[in-house]
Parts: structure tokens; C-alpha cells; sequence
């Protein structure tokens, strides 16, 4: 497991936008690059398109996805990110950060593992969030005929569910509980003509293990709060009122852990959905069972796990541990030292397909201190 | 003792070159600075990504975030040989004639001596560009290999297989070797006759400099707190057989090699702005220049033989006269 880079100012963050087409990611970019936020972008597409503004920060770029040749299937990058990257970053200070915007249809994950596997990119960047644009029209029709509109929204940080202002607010919870049953731990901002607050979606530090799960105070507590196991619906910081479709869910898991097999006839959307989460709980861990458990689980589940994230409660440990993960890589660190009266508890979510939730339980607590 | 004329620049040095003798700093903000009677400057680009000396020893090609690419050197006119508007030209090679090759998202250009420009299309991004040292031919590094073009004919492509990302490609000046830079830790290489392959590992960061020595007896590299100097002197180039490592030091990483023009001498720069000198023979070690503000990125020398440009990443920059 790698250390976490001290990670230095001088590295300049990457925010990854990605969204079906029409899903208003060309409004957004536009509206990054001319409102007035005090900070500039490098923008990196894969064609100028839409985009009305000539802005010599504006850069065309042919997503080309390299397979590293260390026998790893899903250890892949965005060579074509490798270089423009590169190319920026030698110039220096003509912006704040930078912004990828991929294709439709574009994997997410060979462009976050850029910013982890590629050592200059990584010395000189680091990756912000994941930014997910969602139609909430049609994103039931797209997780039909589509796994990479699944894959985007499991693999974000930040949802914004645009133009919300086409769909009832009955369809609109339907959607959200959709996203919630893709994805747990994404923060979701309902929004018309992409008019999401820029602050949600700019500097969020997604990826930063120092404020991962701060600026999610509640990471997984809802989870606690409704449901023994976990809870795909509501998540942490929506806001908004679920509990509907929240009990609609939990009946759903209490039967079982995979999504695609479970219509039950109101939430029809979630019929489509391939992706689930294993949210884990337990006490403090033994870090000679721990670390070994998540090493070999992410080995051998690696392809299967599209983000990982989690708080440990090391044994003997005043600080919490956190984790973070995208397939293969892990990055833990320790973060701050537990509070008074703070729960020594440990709490970690996988997002991913095929995973087999009773095993992870088990194995997971297992870890566990022996009492 | 070597002495040190520092021109310290704002921004990073892509190339420190010499261009019939004056010393030419190329930088990625698009000026090419010379120290030619007193230090001048042209804008040539809006951002400057690639640059290489054409085989006259004479004048710089150059390729740019604004899509051109340019000849210029000294006081002459700067030439702008293609345009194509918010276009990034990555690559850029210097044929024999005056011939050009350059890069652009996933094409390779190959401009003729009587000015006409050829277009070769390829499934996956030109990452690199190299010209073989005899007849009209040249290298593609791209996904899985390597592609040979031969813009002077219409001769069919040949392709050169080997899975993985080629970022950079060379060939040994005798011809017989084609070697690629990878986005591995590593360079990789086929004997043309027979199209063997030699996987050159083991180093800890990418390859990004390489030089070959006057008669290509060796290839040096960066990417290893030493460089790594491959044996080339045998028909099977260095099949089976270990590197050298020159210049090794604890502490900081080799990030531009330059072979001396007629000696085995390889000047080395680091990733903290020191340049040493180390004759592959005895291994002594000259030191050329201190440490600086940044990583070396450009070293070369001078067709006199006793000069040698240096640029960094931080724009510290100069020319070092080994006579003193």
C-alpha cells in the first residue's frame, strides 16, 4: 500500500467531468470558463464542439486508453492525458486547475488512475473529484442501453442531477434512488441549465485522504441510522425526503445484494442497474489481519471495484486510518487523531460489480480485534 | 577546469541547443532565446512543446500548442512550414534534405524538401518520431509499436510490434536497431534484420533522454539515479548483457544524457540541476556544473566539441565550456 503523497501547493487539481451527451456538461464547461469565480481553467475535450469560447486554455485531445503492461487488466490510463498534461504543466501559472472533460461514453476509471499511476502527472496534479452530469430525464433510458452511464455515476464523488425542471418530483426521486442505489457515498445537487453552485463541484478535494470523509461528516452514518446492514437510498447530505423509496429498498436488501435482480415494480429504473455497494461496519481492527485482507481483496477484486473508502479504527492507534481506493490502487493514510468520545469504529464502502457481500462481511470482520 | 556562462531564463527549457555554434535555448512559452553577441529573443510559438536540430547543425525545428511548425536559428526569418489552428503538434523529427516530420493527435506529417506535405493516419496517437540514419524513412512510437513510413515512395508501412505504451523511438546510427522509450519504466528495442526484441528494464522512472555515442557503440538514458549506457557494439546489440551505470548518485535522478560528438564521454544532467562529464572507459567523473534550481531537461553539444548547452525545467540555463 502507498504512502499518501505529501502532497505540496504547488499541485495543481484536476477535476474529471463526465455525463452522457446532452447531459448540459458543455453549459457547465462554458460556465466555468466565463463566470467570474477568480480562478482559470485548462480545459482538456475531445472536441471543441459546443464550446463558444476560443480560449487558448481550451485543448482537443483524442481519449487514447493505454493498457500498462504489467498484466493487470484494469491498470489503464489516458496517455493522451499523460501529454497534454505534461504540455500544460510546463507552463505554470496561467491557471488554477484543470478540467477533463471526457466523452460520453468514456470510461471514468483510466482517467482517474492517471492521476495515481503516471508519476509526472502525479507529482505535478492531483485529482480533484469526479464530477457526474446526469439528465434526469433521461438517464433511465440511458441505464438501459448503456454501462458507462452506470459506471460514471458509480465512480463519481459529485452528482449533479441536471434539468430537473423536465421530470415530476415523483420521477425525480425515482432518479434519485437510482443514483443512490449506483452510488451511496456521491453528493447529489438537483439543478436546471447546469446552474449548480460551482462551488460543489470545484476544489471538493474528493480524492485528498485528509478531506475525503470531512467534508462528509456523515460518511455512512445514515447508513447506521436506517438500516443494519446499509442503505442505498438515502445517502448523506441530499437532502431531500427518501423515506419512501428508502423502504421500498431495504426490503430489497434485505433479500439480497444485487440490484439487477430485484424489480419490485415502483422503482423500475433500479432494474437496470448492475453496480451495487457493500457498505462494511466493525470495531477496531487488527492491522496485521487488516492490511493483508484489503491487499488480497483488491487483488482479487480489483477489476470488479470501482471506488473504495473508508475509516478504520486501527488497534492501538489514536489516529484514524482512511482509505481510498480505485480498482488496484489503495491509498490509506492516517488522518487526525479520534475525538472524545468519538466511536472507535471502522466503516468502509466498496462500489463495484459482482461483489460477493456476505464474503467481504465475513473477511471484514474478521479483521476485527479479537475481544 | 570547465567554466559555466549562465543565462538564467523564466520558464522551462524544452531544448539548449547550438545552431551553427551560438548557443539557442528554446523555451515552452514559444521564445527561443540566443546568447549571440549579447542575449536575444524571438517569439516563435504560443507555447512550445517539441523541439530538434535539423542535420545541417543550422537551425531548430519546433512544433506548438498553436498548431505551427516553424524553422528558425539565428537571425534568419523564422519559417513557418505548417499551421493548423488549435492543433497541438507533439512531436517533431529532422530528416536528411531538409525533410520534416512532425505529430498531431493521431497523424503523422511528413513535410518533402520540395515543400509538399504528406499525411499518414493512425488508429492511436503519434507519440514520437525518429528518422532512420540511411534513406527516407521514419518511426512512429505509438500504442503496441512502432510504425515505419516511407514518406518517399509509396512503399507500404511496416509495423513493429510490442505491447504497451512507445512514447519516444530512435534508431542506432549504423541502422540496425530501432529502440522506443516507453510509458513503462523502460526502453525497448528490435534488431531490424531479423526483428528480435531486447527489453531494456529495471529502471525506476520513465525514460524521457537518450543519446547515442559517435559510432553507436552506446545508448544512454535517463530514468535511474545513474544513467544506464546499453552495449550496442555487438550484432545483437545488448542482448543478454548488462548496462554500465555512469554518474550514480544517491540522492537524485539522471534526467538528460548527451554523448560527446566524437568521444566516449557522456555528459549527464540531474534532476537537481548538476552536470557531470564521465568517460564510459575509466568511468572518471568530471563535475561540469553545481547543482541548480531545477531538474536538467536539455543537454547538448556543440559540433566543436568543447561546449555544451544546458537548459532546466526552472529556467536556469547556459552553456559550459569544458576547456575552461
Amino acid at each position: 500500500m502507498s504512502e499518501a503523497a505529501a502532497q505540496a501547493p504547488a499541485q495543481i487539481p484536476v477535476t474529471v467531468l463526465t455525463g452522457y451527451l446532452g447531459a448540459g456538461k458543455t453549459t457547465l464547461l462554458n460556465r466555468i470558463l466565463t463566470e467570474a469565480h477568480g480562478k482559470r481553467y485548462a480545459v482538456i475535450v475531445n472536441e471543441f464542439g459546443e464550446i463558444g469560447i476560443d480560449n487558448d486554455l481550451i485543448v482537443e485531445s483524442d481519449e487514447e486508453i493505454y493498457e500498462m503492461n504489467n498484466g493487470c487488466v484494469c491498470c489503464t490510463v489516458r496517455g493522451d492525458l499523460i501529454r497534454v498534461v505534461e504540455g500544460l504543466m510546463r507552463r505554470p501559472g496561467r491557471f488554477d486547475g484543470i478540467l477533463v472533460e471526457t466523452t460520453g461514453l468514456a470510461d471514468p476509471v483510466p482517467v482517474a488512475q492517471t492521476f495515481f499511476m503516471d508519476d509526472d502527472v502525479r507529482s505535478k496534479t492531483r485529482l480533484d473529484a469526479v464530477v457526474a452530469l446526469v439528465d434526469a430525464k433521461h438517464l433511465p433510458l440511458r441505464l438501459k442501453d448503456s454501462r458507462e452511464a452506470e459506471d460514471q455515476i458509480a465512480f463519481a464523488d459529485v452528482v449533479v442531477l441536471n434539468k430537473v425542471d423536465l421530470v415530476s418530483e415523483d420521477e425525480l426521486r425515482q432518479v434519485e434512488a437510482t443514483i443512490r442505489a449506483i452510488n451511496p457515498t456521491a453528493k447529489i445537487h438537483r439543478t436546471t441549465r447546469s446552474g449548480v453552485d460551482l462551488a460543489n463541484v470545484l476544489d471538493r478535494g474528493a480524492f485528498d485522504l485528509n478531506r475525503v470523509l470531512e467534508n462528509d461528516p456523515h460518511f455512512l452514518e445514515e447508513a447506521h441510522d436506517h438500516d443494519h446492514d446499509h442503505d442505498h437510498v438515502c445517502g448523506p447530505d441530499c437532502g431531500h425526503d427518501h423515506h419512501h423509496h428508502a423502504h421500498d429498498h431495504d426490503h430489497d436488501h434485505e433479500h439480497g445484494h444485487d440490484h439487477g435482480h430485484h424489480n419490485h415494480g415502483e422503482v423500475s429504473a433500479i432494474h437496470d442497474v448492475t453496480v451495487q455497494s457493500v457498505s462494511l461496519r466493525g470495531g477496531e481492527m487488527d492491522p496485521q489481519r487488516f492490511f493483508p485482507w484489503l491487499d488480497k481483496i483488491t487483488q482479487a477484486e480489483g477489476p470488479n471495484i470501482l471506488r473504495l473508502k473508508g475509516i478504520i479504527a486501527l488497534k492501538d492507534d489514536p489516529d484514524r486510518y482512511v482509505v481510498q481506493g480505485v480498482h488496484m490502487i489503495v491509498e490509506g493514510d492516517h488522518q487526525r487523531a479520534w475525538k472524545d468520545g468519538e466511536k472507535h469504529e471502522s466503516r468502509l464502502v466498496f462500489i463495484g460489480r459482482e461483489l460477493d457481500q456476505e464474503r467481504l462481511t465475513r473477511s471484514f470482520e474478521a479483521c476485527q480485534v479479537k475481544q | 577546469m570547465p567554466t559555466v556562462a549562465p543565462l538564467d531564463l523564466d520558464g522551462h527549457c524544452v531544448a539548449a541547443v547550438f545552431l551553427d555554434g551560438v548557443p539557442h535555448f528554446a523555451l515552452a512559452d514559444g521564445t527561443i532565446h540566443r546568447l549571440d553577441h549579447g542575449h536575444k529573443w524571438t517569439q516563435v510559438h504560443d507555447g512550445l512543446l517539441c523541439a530538434t536540430v535539423e542535420q545541417t547543425g543550422k537551425t531548430l525545428l519546433t512544433g506548438g500548442e498553436d498548431g505551427k511548425v516553424c524553422r528558425s536559428g539565428g537571425e534568419a526569418e523564422v519559417e513557418v512550414l505548417h499551421e493548423a489552428p488549435r492543433k497541438w503538434i507533439t512531436s517533431v523529427a529532422a530528416g536528411p534534405q531538409g525533410v520534416v516530420a512532425f505529430g498531431s493527435g493521431r497523424t503523422a506529417f511528413a513535410r518533402l524538401t520540395n515543400g509538399t506535405i504528406k499525411q499518414f493516419e493512425h488508429p492511436r496517437s503519434v507519440e514520437g518520431l525518429g528518422f532512420a540514419p540511411k534513406g527516407l524513412r521514419f518511426g512512429v512510437a505509438r500504442y503496441n509499436g512502432v510504425t515505419l513510413h516511407f514518406p518517399g515512395t509509396e512503399g507500404k508501412p511496416v509495423e513493429m510490434e510490442w505491447a504497451g505504451a512507445h512514447t519516444g523511438v530512435t534508431f542506432s546510427p549504423n541502422g540496425d536497431f530501432l529502440v522506443t522509450t516507453m510509458q513503462e519504466n523502460a526502453l525497448h528495442g528490435w534488431k531490424l534484420s531479423d526483428g528480435r526484441h531486447m527489453r531494456m528494464t529495471g529502471y525506476p522512472a520513465k525514460v524521457k533522454s537518450f543519446s547515442w555515442s559517435n559510432k553507436g557503440k552506446w545508448l544512454a538514458s535517463s530514468g535511474a539515479p545513474a544513467a544506464i549506457v546499453w552495449p550496442f557494439q555487438g550484432k545483437d546489440g545488448p542482448m543478454g548483457k548488462p548496462p554500465l551505470e555512469l554518474g550514480t548518485r544517491g540522492n537524485t535522478m539522471v534526467t538528460a544524457v548527451a554523448f560527446h560528438p566524437s568521444e566516449e564521454i557522456l555528459a549527464i544532467g540531474y534532476a537537481d540541476g548538476m552536470v557531470l562529464a564521465v568517460r564510459v572507459g575509466d568511468q572518471k567523473e568530471i563535475l561540469l556544473k553545481r547543482e541548480g534550481k531545477g531538474a536538467i531537461s536539455s543537454l547538448n553539444w556543440d559540433r566543436d566539441e568543447r561546449r555544451l548547452a544546458f537548459g532546466a525545467e526552472t529556467g536556469d540555463c547556459g552553456v559550459i565550456d569544458i576547456a575552461g
